[in-house]
């Protein structure tokens, strides 16, 4: 078994091996959850906490679904209502809820490193369910997983992620992942949604979305934050649209055979167009949506695997990390 | 007053450029002889055998923080002072961007009372140019230099009306009073944590340009071309910044640079994951930039290298990196932390103490910062070879966010004097 990591915090630090044993898991998951069943006990007994300090429906719904399909039990705390409005720190907050022993914490936060900050504090697995800018570890690897059974492989493709890359994780994370798993990847989006030095990243930077999409095997669009659209990063959404929205004509440009995936929630007619991602011979985002229950059912249950090996030693839950 | 002659040492005289091997003696607070290697000695009361080591004129240090009045559970003139002792800084020269800012005579007159009482080494204040430093009504500046203020700045609060800083500038230049400026670009710094590149990306973590450095000091050059003022950046950190002030360097303008030790000894990278010691302002900058700056400084161009000492409790330090205080303490490492540049190459013993004493005293019109007859008797003796290990643990400062916990040092002071008296030893309250 590859993947030993008391934590998951981001793509940066896996290797192949390890990304390969998640995907692997997550499909044997992906059968489990196509079956009237849907039950498992890896993590019979243990406690999942999910933690999330920005508000997500979507993501904390899949964590909570994954924990309960597989036997665990699972709360859910909405941080931004409670105890930091009262002016708790993050430390405190992660040392009242380890007194609680929880097994595995799921944690969003608007900064970037606040989860592994909050990761050094307490004694359980922690998963990064995004924090910032900086990764959402699971969703690179629900997109690996769902690129990986639409086109039979993970590794030489041509791949372009569009729109908003300075203010995403998703990218930051899909990235690193594909730039480990050894894909062409092509950035396409306004210079002003662009991160600085990306030009050292290995990647291709595209300012014309019709030149950037030319013969790509994947389109990853993302999400445009509203508050970014008027006259702040772009003109306006109507601008965007035109220039760097994927439409029907814009994707022609890709391979005849490409696939169209976003991470959701979509703004149609801002990022999309509505017809191509409803369009079920192009558009991929709902699987997505199901292989993210599965990436995550084989993130929780490795974790937990490697915590129990670790907790017959004795740990304290500092020594090995 | 007694005599002590101080004798077998390395003397470091930044003002000839120039290291002497011989003896040095004090009379009533202030350096009576310098004695070359073979000259006679004369009787004294008391003798120091320096052993070899150097004996160099204790540092100046622009820029300190000191939590009083509003935050002295973070550090006082008490600790702040000991600090300076143990580092061989002998006058520490005070920021006005404390809590309320130093903007009226009566605040001066207060942190002038808490510094003669409690305080190990001299201090001069820094006053507030602007009122509550807002930036928009000129402090009482003669007032303020009657009450002793050595020098006006808002700190790290970037007067951003262009109006209102030239009329600063030309009151303060019809004075004589040197004005501080922070060159960081305002708007492009706002909420910034890291210099712009690949690594701040890979981080997801806010950032500047460089370029935003530039920016604030071409402004601020101009204003002083337009009003004539004595002038003084802050830090200078990029490379980009060193043309313009060169310029102006050319121009004649009254314009002096420094740089904070951890520009120079430090580099974007050592933030490694998030690790908010490393948070300072403006933030660390790329290795090719560091390279440079530390090249302007050994060229004379950069001329004063402080510590930018910040105390910062643990509650601000522990939190996102986004979210936590900027700054790092630096009276006790600066100097073991400068002589990293020596033992690089980059500087020889008189460069570096004209960066640290010389210039600094020679800017504000203090009378050390030299090893010269007549000068008082304000010293530091050092070995520069001593090896050690930082444990922030053991610093004299209320605060430890020291960026170098840990770190292999080489550079231990021995022994500081401020007008002739003995304020640290080293061994005295020390473990090794």
């Amino acid at each position: 078994m590859g993947f030993t990591a008391r934590h998951l915090l981001g793509i940066e630090s896996l290797s192949k091996d390890d990304i390969l044993t998640i995907l692997d898991l997550a499909e044997h998951y992906v059968t489990l959850n196509r079956q009237p069943n849907k039950h498992a006990n890896a993590l019979a007994g243990l406690t999942q906490i999910n933690m999330f300090f920005e508000a997500s429906t979507r993501t904390q719904a899949s964590f909570e679904l994954a924990g309960k399909r597989l036997g665990a039990d699972v709360m859910n705390m909405a941080m931004q209502a409670s105890s930091i409005k009262k002016g708790e720190t993050l430390i405190d907050t992660a040392l009242t809820l380890n007194a609680m022993h929880p097994d595995l914490l799921v944690v969003r936060h608007p900064h970037s490193g606040a989860v592994r900050l909050l990761a050094d504090k307490v004694n359980c697995a922690v998963l990064n369910a995004g924090d910032g800018r900086h990764e959402h570890p699971t969703q690179a690897l629900l997109d690996a997983l769902t690129i990986r059974r639409a086109k039979g492989r993970l590794q030489r493709l041509s791949i372009a992620i569009c729109g908003d890359i300075a203010h995403s994780r998703v990218a930051r994370s899909n990235i690193l992942l594909l730039g480990k798993m050894e894909n062409r990847i092509r950035l396409i989006g306004p210079r002003t949604l662009m991160p600085s030095g990306i030009a050292e990243f290995g990647v291709e930077v595209f300012d014309d979305m019709r030149e950037g999409l030319k013969d790509v095997d994947v389109v990853m669009m993302l999400r445009l934050q509203r508050e970014r659209m008027d006259g702040a990063f772009i003109p306006s959404s109507r601008e965007y649209y035109h220039r760097w929205g994927l439409d029907a004509e814009k994707l022609a440009l890709a391979k005849p055979d490409a696939i169209v995936m976003h991470p959701g929630p979509m703004n149609r007619g801002v990022e999309i167009d509505g017809t191509i991602a409803d369009d079920i011979n192009r558009s991929v985002i709902q699987e997505q949506v199901e292989m993210g229950v599965a990436v995550r059912m084989a993130a929780m249950d490795l974790l937990a695997r490697n915590l129990r090996a670790n907790a017959g030693a004795g740990n304290d839950g500092g020594a090995w990390a | 007053m007694s005599d002590t002659l101080f004798t077998n040492a390395r003397l470091i005289d930044p003002e000839q450029g120039q290291e002497i091997r011989g003896a040095l003696l004090v009379t009533d607070g202030a350096i009576a002889a310098i004695l070359p290697e073979g000259d006679k000695l004369p009787e004294a009361a008391q003798t120091i055998d320096c052993g070899g080591k150097v004996l160099a004129p204790g540092i100046i240090d622009i820029g300190v923080k000191i939590g009083e009045p509003g935050e002295r559970h973070k550090e006082s003139f008490r600790s702040a002072g000991r600090a300076a002792a143990a580092g061989g800084v002998t006058t520490m020269i005070t920021r006005a961007d404390t809590i309320p800012p130093i903007d009226t005579p009566e605040t001066l007159a207060f942190v002038l009372e808490r510094a003669r009482d409690q305080a190990l080494v001299r201090i001069h204040p820094l006053a507030a140019l602007t009122k509550g430093r807002q930036g928009r009504e000129m402090t009482e500046i003669g007032f303020l230099l009657d009450a002793g203020a050595v020098g006006f700045s808002d700190g790290d609060a970037v007067v951003t009306d262009n109006k209102v800083l030239a009329r600063c500038l030309s009151y303060a230049g019809a004075l004589g009073a040197l004005v501080i400026g922070h060159v960081q670009d305002p708007g492009l710094s706002d909420g910034a944590a890291v210099t712009n590149g690949k690594f701040a990306s890979l981080r997801g973590l806010p950032a500047v340009s460089p370029l935003a450095e530039r920016m604030g000091l071409e402004r601020d050059l101009a204003l002083v071309e337009m009003t004539g003022a004595r002038y003084h950046a802050d830090q200078i950190t990029t490379a980009a910044a060193l043309g313009p002030l060169e310029r102006a360097r050319a121009a004649g303008l009254d314009v002096t640079a420094g740089v904070s030790i951890h520009h120079l000894t430090l580099n974007e990278f050592d933030v490694g994951d998030y690790r908010t010691f490393f948070k300072v302002k403006p933030p660390l900058r790329s290795e090719d930039d560091r390279a440079a700056v530390v090249q302007a400084v050994g060229d004379g161009l950069i001329d004063i290298i402080c510590s930018m000492h910040t105390p910062q409790d643990e509650e601000s330090k522990r939190l996102p990196f986004e979210e936590a205080a900027s700054g790092a303490v630096a009276l006790e490492t600066l100097l073991p932390a400068a002589l990293r540049l020596v033992h690089a190459g980059a500087l020889d013993m008189p460069a570096l103490f004209r960066a640290l004493s010389f210039n600094p005293a020679r800017r504000l019109g203090l009378p050390g910062g030299r090893l010269g007859v007549g000068a008082p008797a304000d010293l530091v003796l050092f070995d520069p070879d001593k090896p050690f290990v930082l444990d922030r643990f053991r610093l004299r400062s209320k605060s430890r966010n020291t960026p170098f916990d840990g770190h292999r040092m080489q550079g231990r002071v021995l022994g500081t004097w401020v007008g002739g008296k003995r304020v640290f030893a080293w061994g005295k309250d020390d473990a090794a």
